[in-house]
């Protein structure tokens, strides 16, 4: 199969998809409010290009945000879990325990602490909470999956703990923080978007806003719009972080390799 | 000959309950290549661990009337690290130095060109053969000048072709750098190609079965492999690891 057949395929098949569709929509005569066309969806999005940007703006800063703060604490908390075993055994139960409690649950309750006047710090902390595990999990287990041989021959060559962190665990644990931060980086975005409801109307101002908006208003053509941007923001995000873990990998992991020669 | 290092009733108890070790009495004399024969599981690995100081003997001691000297370790796996280039694998040992760069990247240049692999320097590990890996894993533990070194198995899993070109380089390099190697094998022809001595060990917990002396100059010598005295030392080592497993039974 030649390379372009694999844009060319999904494309066509998209363009067939959305013409069946407007056709139908057409033949059948469908209410707007009930499903719109694609032409439908396209005019919303234009005619409410300004406040849906406005909205994709601020749900993509706090969720790439929300992700950046989830990378940054995921990785120092392994790496602190790496250096003490007290430390992890102490601490790793309540990891969990954010982990396993629904983020709609503790939405409202973060949202009163915080307040209604600084929401977008709550969306902040909810969005980091759904993102911050699957971070922590990989890089745990990276960290603690380097192999014993190399350590030991670290040892052996007087290495001291910083590097034997720098030099190596870090980098034999990329590959598994790399496929953390692909998780996470959708988590984030759904973490926001959860907040964003959990906090309800009149507040937040993100694409969830817009969809709870248009759904009152029966504006379908523009939920669709909102949500047709919001599945572009997380097939973006994850997109952009496999190509991250491509360029990282590239030259030297079994995952970014063709197969054997 | 001298005593390099000196293994004096040396055990080592796994779990509290696994005897894998001793008790252990052995001298390693300057500048021999002493090979460690045994069935698997006999301790072999283990004794050269506690050699390394990787692991601490249960009871007993490893003493080095000298002082520790320099050790290169070379594993059963090439035990590279794939995200680094050839190069970057044998400076490793100089980088924990903190040898300056320039420098660092002269000697593991000459490392890998002692062991044939000259132009290979920025090839990462996954696109070289397994003999190759091993030789830039040979070059890693030679770069630090190291006057003992200890290697594990460490061409089990190569073609025979492969390991005897490996087994010949070897010889070269104990002969030119005038290094002390202790070799654990459990090929009988290998450890009797390499070694002028081959300690032979029982099953576990391994002790000193045979401690066999072998005419052997310090020269690659690949007509040997077909020799009569050959055909004669090998069996000779057979024989004592056949003796010491019949008497572990």
């Amino acid at each position: 199969m030649t390379r372009a057949l694999r844009y060319v395929l999904p494309f066509a098949l998209g363009l067939a998809v959305l013409a069946a569709w407007e056709f139908l929509v057409r033949a059948y005569a469908v209410p707007q409010f009930v499903l719109p066309g694609p032409s439908a969806i396209l005019s919303a999005l234009i005619a409410d290009f300004a406040s849906l940007m406005a909205s994709l703006w601020t749900t993509l800063r706090i969720t790439v945000l929300a992700f950046v703060l989830a990378a940054v604490s995921g990785i120092a908390l392994a790496i602190l879990f790496s250096q003490s075993r007290i430390l992890e055994m102490m601490l790793y139960p309540y990891a969990v325990v954010l982990q396993v409690t629904p983020v709609v649950a503790i939405a409202p309750l973060i949202i009163i602490w915080v307040g209604f006047e600084r929401i977008n710090v709550a969306l902040l902390i909810l969005a980091w909470i759904v993102a911050f595990f699957p971070i922590l999990a990989n890089t745990t287990l990276g960290l603690r999956s380097t192999d014993h041989n190399l350590i030991d021959l670290f040892r052996l060559h007087g290495a001291s703990k910083g590097q034997l962190l720098w030099r190596l665990k870090l980098p034999s644990a990329l590959p598994f923080i790399l496929s953390g931060m692909k998780t996470s980086g959708g988590l984030a975005l759904i973490g926001t978007v959860v907040a964003e409801y959990g906090a309800g109307s009149g507040t937040a101002t993100g694409l969830a806003w817009r969809i709870i908006e248009a759904g009152n208003r029966l504006q379908i053509p523009r939920m669709f719009a909102a949500l047709i941007l919001l599945a572009g923001l997380g097939i973006a995000i994850f997109y952009g972080l496999a190509f991250l873990e491509y360029l990282l990998l590239r030259k030297w992991h079994e995952s970014a390799l063709p197969e054997e020669r | 000959m001298t005593a390099i290092a000196s293994l004096r009733g040396v055990e080592r108890i796994y779990a509290e309950r696994l005897k894998a070790l001793g008790p252990f009495d052995l001298d390693i004399r300057e500048g021999e290549f002493v090979s460690l024969l045994g069935p698997s599981g006999c301790g072999k690995s283990t004794a050269l661990r506690l050699i390394a100081g990787l692991l601490e003997p249960s009871a007993g001691e490893v003493l080095w009337p000298h002082g520790k000297p320099p050790i290169g370790f070379v594993f059963q796996d090439p035990t590279l690290m794939p995200w680094a280039t050839a190069r970057d694998n044998v400076r490793l040992p100089l980088d924990l130095l903190r040898v300056p760069r320039e420098e660092a990247d002269r000697r593991a240049h000459a490392a890998l060109e002692r062991v044939g692999l000259a132009g290979f320097e920025t090839d990462y590990p996954r696109t070289l053969s397994g003999g190759m890996r091993m030789r830039v894993s040979l070059a890693r533990a030679l770069v630090a000048r190291p006057k003992l070194l200890l290697m594990d198995e460490p061409f089990a899993a190569l073609d025979e072709m492969t390991r005897q070109d490996l087994n010949d380089d070897l010889i070269r390099l104990w002969r030119d750098d005038g290094l002390t190697i202790v070799f654990v094998t459990h090929s009988v022809t290998e450890s009797t190609y390499l070694s002028m001595r081959t300690v032979v060990m029982t099953p576990r917990p391994g002790r000193i079965a045979a401690d066999i002396s072998l005419a052997r100059t310090p020269a690659p010598d690949p007509a040997y492999r077909f020799a009569p005295e050959f055909a004669a030392n090998a069996s000779k080592v057979s024989a004592a690891l056949r003796d010491g497993m019949k008497a572990a039974a």
